[in-house]
């Protein structure tokens, strides 16, 4: 008897457990914003959100590491599990559509672009790399740009130097340099995305805009001149990098030029939030040699699972995520301009009002490095190409492997 | 005794059905996976595309490093962890004092995990910290490396590590072996005039064999399958040029970054295959000798 009592009493303290829950409703997040800015931008998002919706409780779910490598694993896990969270982090562009979207695992968002009239305050280049096959599958939340040059001013005062507009200024720069005793041009590849990423803004530097967007759809032939001259050119650029570039992640390469001992480094703008976060000032910035008037751009979305197990407050979280007061939060903290064109610069820093005013002009090319211009399996191979090529600066090999990529990828046919 | 029989294959049924499906089932899954197309996430017509995957592999310029590599590995890996491992069981039977101190010592690497190794050896290494400091600072600048950051060292700075961590295991192993051995035998040669050289040639290292035995297979499988301390140490692109690159590092970037599930199905076959050769062996020895026991 004395068990029954304490069966029923167990049994009841679930039922008001459950009673509770069901009322309060829950909201999973699934990210890899786990440091710094971003993880600040994160929380003010959910506090915006748990002021609106009092009573949701909010699961952080977020997983550590850089460009989300491991974050990608575990949701992969459970998204073919069927145990899907409500929403999660997704590179805009083919990362989203070709590995979840083709496969028919995302609920598509019209409803929502309509009410919020969306088509209207993002860019066209962005809407076209969130629609596939007439419908938008993610919310941005951001804006990034990766083909950013940054620059330690001391050295360029020191050395009367302007930032290189073209190859060849660079190379002069370099050289220049490199006679006294500095490390012209700062590298950290110890995940070899950042080798990847800055063999993309090469890319565009010599192919254009159009030519490097056609490399995504079969249009610019992988095995012609120029990405020859693109690898050649990159090859050359890595004669000037410090030579312990293997050893140093993006952001122990950015202490270099912190440190003074490097003058320039091509990277995505989340170095910005890196030299405030570390007090550093004495930086200047300039689009990357041959990059001028184009914006190479990933963007952090999120969409809708098929099987989200709470899809209203899914929705509820998308709808705050696309909002302008959502984004006007988000942004300053992360170090990422609004992905809407309405945003009150005011409430940036100097680079990220540059980098709002460049949004509006240039050209907007998706980046390769962070998922946005091919699927997830092309850039892997592109990847390995990269951990070669870095080493052995072997162009033929490295073109040949290219133009398999592309084979394989099932876009281009030679 | 038929009722004895009978509970205990109703105890031994859970667990027997239990790795039949998750050990060996899973294992047949994954044969019959490397055989087919399931080379993206969705793929609408699974079909049977008999050894492709496993053609294009050997055909894979990283794949290849990776077999090199594990060669490498396993050449520096085991020699140097047997060697280091006899070494000091010796000089711990000597009657050392303070042996239970030692051996505490000796062993406590194989208490931490590959990848807390990993990251602790990744800053020892790291060229402009850690060893090279120390080697400036005592006069042996020439001893200075790139280690993991420079292609030409790679995968030999990971089986340094490897070699630290594991030598206080066949440590362990050959200690346990030597203690094994009856005192008679060393008073007989000592008897004969056996010099100290003598004794431990003729009647040590034999006496050995079956230590040294099971500690390469354990550590033959250990360098097949490293994955957390080179992932540790390197990075998970496998270091410049792939030179710290293994086998299992390649399936776990096919699988889960490209998706390409029919090819790293075939990598953990191959993997299988190479551990095999080491196991199975093993086991036909060991059988061999239970019966005739």
């Amino acid at each position: 008897m004395k068990l029954g009592k304490w069966s029923a009493g167990i049994l009841l303290g679930f039922a008001l457990a459950g009673l509770a829950l069901a009322q309060g409703g829950k909201l999973e997040i699934f990210s890899w914003w786990t440091t710094g800015g971003e993880a600040a931008g994160l929380f003010k998002l959910f506090e915006l959100y748990k002021q609106k919706h009092p009573g949701v409780e909010i699961i952080n779910a977020a997983v550590a590491g850089g460009a989300g490598s491991n974050a990608k694993a575990v949701l992969k896990t459970r998204m073919l599990g069927g145990d899907p969270p409500d929403s999660f982090q997704v590179h805009m562009g083919h990362e989203l559509i070709d590995t979840w979207v083709t496969t028919g695992f995302m609920e598509p968002l019209d409803q929502l672009y309509k009410e919020y009239g969306w088509e209207k305050v993002f860019p066209k280049g962005v809407l076209a790399l969130l629609k596939w096959n007439g419908h938008y599958w993610s919310v941005p939340a951001n804006i990034h740009r990766a083909n950013v040059l940054w620059y330690n001013k001391a050295i360029f005062e020191k050395y009367g130097l302007k930032p290189p507009k073209t190859f060849d200024e660079f190379f002069a720069i370099a050289e220049k340099l490199k006679k006294d005793g500095i490390i012209p041009l700062a590298l950290g590849d110890n995940g070899i995305w950042a080798s990847t990423h800055l063999f993309e803004t090469v890319l565009i530097g010599t192919l254009g805009p159009e030519g490097y967007k056609g490399l995504w759809t079969g249009q610019t032939d992988w095995r012609g001149p120029g990405v020859k001259k693109a690898l050649e050119t990159f090859a050359r650029m890595l004669d000037y990098v410090n030579p312990d570039h293997a050893a140093r992640s993006w952001d122990q390469a950015n202490d270099l030029i912190i440190q003074g001992k490097a003058a320039m480094y091509i990277h995505g703008d989340w170095v910005n939030a890196d030299y405030l976060a570390k007090k550093f000032s004495g930086y200047g910035w300039a689009p990357a040699p041959g990059n001028y008037g184009v914006y190479d751009a990933l963007s952090d979305t999120f969409g809708l699972p098929k099987k989200a197990p709470h899809r209203q407050e899914a929705i509820w979280w998308l709808e705050l995520v696309g909002s302008k007061e959502g984004q006007e939060a988000f942004n300053p903290l992360k170090g990422s301009i609004c992905a809407r064109t309405d945003c009150d610069p005011k409430l940036f820093n100097p680079y990220l009002q540059w980098a709002m005013q460049q949004w509006k002009t240039d050209t907007i090319v998706p980046s390769l490095a962070h998922g946005a211009a091919a699927k997830e399996s092309w850039l892997a191979a592109i990847n390995d190409t990269m951990s070669l090529f870095v080493t052995n600066k072997n162009v033929a090999q490295a073109q040949n492997m290219l133009a398999q990529a592309c084979v394989d990828a099932g876009v281009c046919t030679r | 005794m038929r009722r004895y029989r009978r509970v205990a294959f109703l105890l031994l049924a859970p667990s027997l059905v239990l790795v039949a499906l998750f050990v060996y089932g899973f294992i047949l899954w994954t044969g019959w996976l490397s055989l087919t197309n399931q080379n993206d996430l969705f793929v609408p017509h699974v079909r049977f595309v008999g050894l492709a995957n496993y053609l294009r592999l050997f055909h894979h310029p990283r794949f290849l490093i990776d077999l090199k590599n594990t060669l490498t590995f396993s050449l520096i890996f085991i020699p140097g962890s047997l060697v280091l491992g006899l070494v000091g069981a010796l000089l711990l039977n000597t009657g050392v004092r303070g042996e239970g101190f030692f051996r505490t010592v000796f062993l406590m690497p194989m208490a931490l995990s590959f990848i807390v190794t990993g990251v602790a050896w990744r800053w020892l290494m790291n060229p402009s910290s850690g060893l090279n400091l120390l080697f400036s600072a005592l006069g042996l600048g020439f001893l200075k490396s790139g280690w993991y950051t420079d292609p030409a060292v790679g995968i030999k700075a990971v089986a340094l590590a490897a070699v630290w961590q594991l030598s206080g295991y066949t440590m362990a192993l050959y200690l346990a072996g030597l203690r094994a051995i009856p005192p008679v035998f060393y008073e007989a040669a000592e008897v004969d005039g056996a010099s100290p050289w003598q004794a431990f040639r003729y009647i040590t290292l034999p006496l050995l064999t079956p230590v040294t035995l099971s500690a390469v297979i354990v550590l033959g499988h250990i360098s097949l399958k490293i994955f957390d301390l080179v992932i540790a140490i390197a990075g998970i692109s496998g270091g410049p040029a792939f030179s710290s690159d293994v086998p299992a590092l390649f399936m776990f970037v096919t699988t889960f970054q490209a998706n390409r599930f029919a090819q790293g199905a075939a990598i953990s076959i191959v993997l299988l295959v190479l551990v095999s050769f080491l196991v199975i062996p093993y086991l036909y020895w060991s059988l061999r000798r239970e019966v005739a026991e």
